[in-house]
């Protein structure tokens, strides 16, 4: 890869702190972590450990109160709303647990949506997006709304919408989350293949079946990186002895 | 991403939402086509006005003899005849904003054909009337001046008393037709004028030379008019001077001492046509603007609706800033929606307020006056409108923080 050297993500000692009227409530107590371009990290913790809080960094929805956030070399930590709006736009693809699609929206229109914020021409949004479809193997359906698609087919709209602006890295909050297992593995297949071809990865999950898909666990706990392991497999099967992660929603 | 997309991506917004889009314009439709229709109705109830007034002749004074008192019992104005044809003449001769001036004395008399009759007013009068009452002759000759003063038996029939005597469209011009029995030749036909602005048919009348009609149909009053004079003044400005000139003049000719009353009055037909298109007009207006103030609410539903609309899509506007959308782009998209729903409704409202106007008018008999100038006026206020309130929506909408808009339940 051409750009080896730089890592994807760089964070140094990020802190956020959520001020509820005159407290201050510290959510990341200083957390640094480089994730290289090509990999697939899964960012597991507990409700409360501030991974939904982490993620909304990564993906430039927030700023940290302080430390450093590079992405792809460039410091976004202090960029205005209107420069995290372009770099989401340009380097980031969103997975959600809920999808998010626009309801009565065609496939394909909601996959082309990114493309009508970076100015692309109508031609060529259709052709991309639709390329984007075959991609996820959704082809056939481009023009099917959101009701009219199972859940598993929804979220991959999703991830064909999340991959159309050829992002440098896709971010996933639970992406599984509101969907069957079939459908879980189906989904988690995908992510995999979009892994070896070389784009970077990060999932946050709190289910462990989910994070052996990673090459990278990383786990929060309490606004801090309790462990960062490589060897998925053997964490997780040690993580399955724990009590099993509540579902639900992270603050 | 430019204005052509930002339109696209709010005209697809709308489309989406066909009926509360529909919905949301129906203030602004109901507000533009009240305006359109009552300013229509009220143009058209003003020409209608103007177009009886015009009938009647322009820049007309009429003089009436004066009133009398006998044994304490005041009788109406030109009950005791004073105004005389030297009084004619001399309105005629001296007075220099007097254009031309007319006599017209009426009476009602049975007219008879050869085989039916009709009952009229016949009146006398001189070849000047038709001219001051703007009245051409269709078909023959006016009066002339041997005419007026030989007491030539010849008439001059109204469109109605022709078709009532000749049949409808007949042109019963050379014929000979009897008044009281005396027979006169029919020397011309009046085009038509239609009627007045209380229904009164202009066109159901005779005119025979005021001589004629002083020695033949109604005599015995020496040199005294028996009737009214119609005075053309030379200008609409000089109305004014010609009423205070022509009352100095009889004045002084009838010598009414300084302090009496006058022994005959002027009725000035502008002043009559300008105080009723006043009325018009004041009535346009108080209905125009309670139809401007139905567009202002109809601005406020769009208001309302837009904000609901921002409610119940913040997940929409938060996926659309995820994958980029700045908040310029959401302010922008709600802005054009706004736009759009005011405009789409301005257009609407003014297909719905013509047809309405062109229904009403063909209903009171009005011409249909719609004003290129309100139809614009009025869509381009709306355009203001849904873009005055469609701003506070579209502000809010621009400032959801993403995080909190995508998690909205």
């Amino acid at each position: 890869m051409a750009h080896a050297s730089i890592p994807a993500i760089s964070l140094t000692g990020l802190i956020k702190n959520y001020s509820v009227g005159d407290l201050s409530l510290p959510v990341l107590k200083g957390i640094s972590l480089e994730i290289e371009e090509g990999e697939f990290v899964a960012i597991m913790g507990a409700s409360g450990s501030g991974k939904s809080t982490l993620m909304n960094i990564i993906g430039c929805l927030d700023r940290p109160s302080a430390g450093r956030y590079l992405l792809a070399g460039h410091d976004v930590s202090r960029s205005s709303r209107k420069e995290l709006a372009r770099t989401r736009n340009q380097l980031l693809g969103f997975v959600f647990q809920s999808f998010n699609l626009l309801a009565r929206t065609s496939a394909i229109e909601n996959v082309a949506l990114p493309l009508v914020y970076s100015g692309v021409g109508s031609r060529e949004r259709v052709a991309r997006a639709r390329a984007a479809l075959e991609r996820v193997g959704l082809a056939e359906r481009m023009n099917h709304s959101p009701n009219q698609l199972s859940g598993g087919q929804q979220q991959r709209v999703a991830i064909a919408r999340a991959l159309v602006n050829r992002p440098k890295i896709i971010l996933a909050d639970e992406p599984t989350g509101n969907l069957d297992s079939q459908m879980s593995l189906e989904i988690m297949a995908l992510f995999q293949e979009l892994g070896r071809s070389g784009i970077t990865l990060v999932l946050v999950t709190h289910e462990p079946d989910i994070a052996t898909y990673a090459s990278r666990v990383v786990l929060l706990k309490d606004g801090r990186v309790a462990s960062d392991g490589r060897q998925p497999q053997a964490w997780a099967q040690a993580q399955a002895q724990a009590p099993a992660p509540e579902r639900g929603v992270s603050p | 991403m430019n204005l052509l997309q930002t339109f696209r991506v709010a005209i697809w917004a709308l489309w989406r939402n066909k009926l509360r889009s529909f919905l949301t314009t129906l203030g602004v439709i109901i507000g533009v086509a009240a305006v359109i229709a009552v300013v229509a109705i009220g143009a058209g109830a003003r020409a209608n006005v103007e177009q009886s007034f015009t009938a009647m002749g322009t820049n007309l004074l009429v003089v009436m003899s004066g009133s009398t008192t006998a044994g304490g019992v005041r009788g109406g104005f030109g009950s005791q005849p004073t105004l005389t044809s030297d009084d004619l003449q001399a309105i005629q001769g001296e007075v220099s904003s007097v254009r031309m001036a007319a006599p017209l004395l009426r009476v009602n008399a049975s007219l008879a054909s050869d085989d039916q009759n009709w009952t009229t007013q016949v009146s006398g009068t001189t070849s000047e009337y038709f001219e001051l009452r703007d009245w051409p002759i269709a078909s023959g000759l006016s009066f002339t001046s041997s005419d007026i003063d030989g007491q030539t038996k010849v008439v001059i029939l109204g469109r109605t008393v022709a078709d009532k005597l000749y049949g409808a469209g007949a042109d019963p011009t050379g014929q000979s037709l009897r008044i009281h029995d005396v027979p006169f030749e029919i020397i011309g036909v009046l085009g038509a004028k239609g009627q007045s602005s209380t229904g009164q048919d202009y066109d159901d009348v005779a005119f025979v030379p005021v001589s004629t009609f002083r020695s033949k149909i109604q005599g015995g009053l020496g040199n005294l008019l028996a009737g009214v004079i119609f005075v053309q003044a030379t200008s609409n400005e000089a109305v004014g001077a010609a009423q205070s000139s022509v009352a100095a003049l009889l004045r002084d000719r009838h010598h009414l001492e300084v302090g009496a009353d006058d022994d005959f009055s002027i009725r000035n037909l502008v002043e009559v046509a300008h105080a009723q298109e006043q009325g018009t007009q004041t009535l346009t207006t108080l209905l125009s603007a309670i139809a401007a103030v139905s567009l202002l609410v109809g601005g406020i539903g769009i208001m309302n609706i837009m904000l609901v609309s921002v409610t119940e899509r913040t997940r929409e506007i938060g996926l659309r800033m995820a994958v980029g959308a700045e908040p310029q782009h959401i302010l922008g998209q709600f802005l054009v929606e706004a736009f759009t729903l005011s405009c789409l409704g301005g257009a609407l409202g003014v297909v719905l307020g013509i047809g309405v106007a062109a229904r009403l008018a063909s209903h009171f008999g009005w011409p249909v006056l719609i004003s290129p100038q309100i139809v614009v006026i009025a869509v381009l206020f709306s355009a203001l409108v849904g873009m005055g309130f469609g701003l506070y929506p579209a502000h809010k909408a621009s400032r959801l923080d993403p995080i909190v808009a995508l998690r909205y339940e």
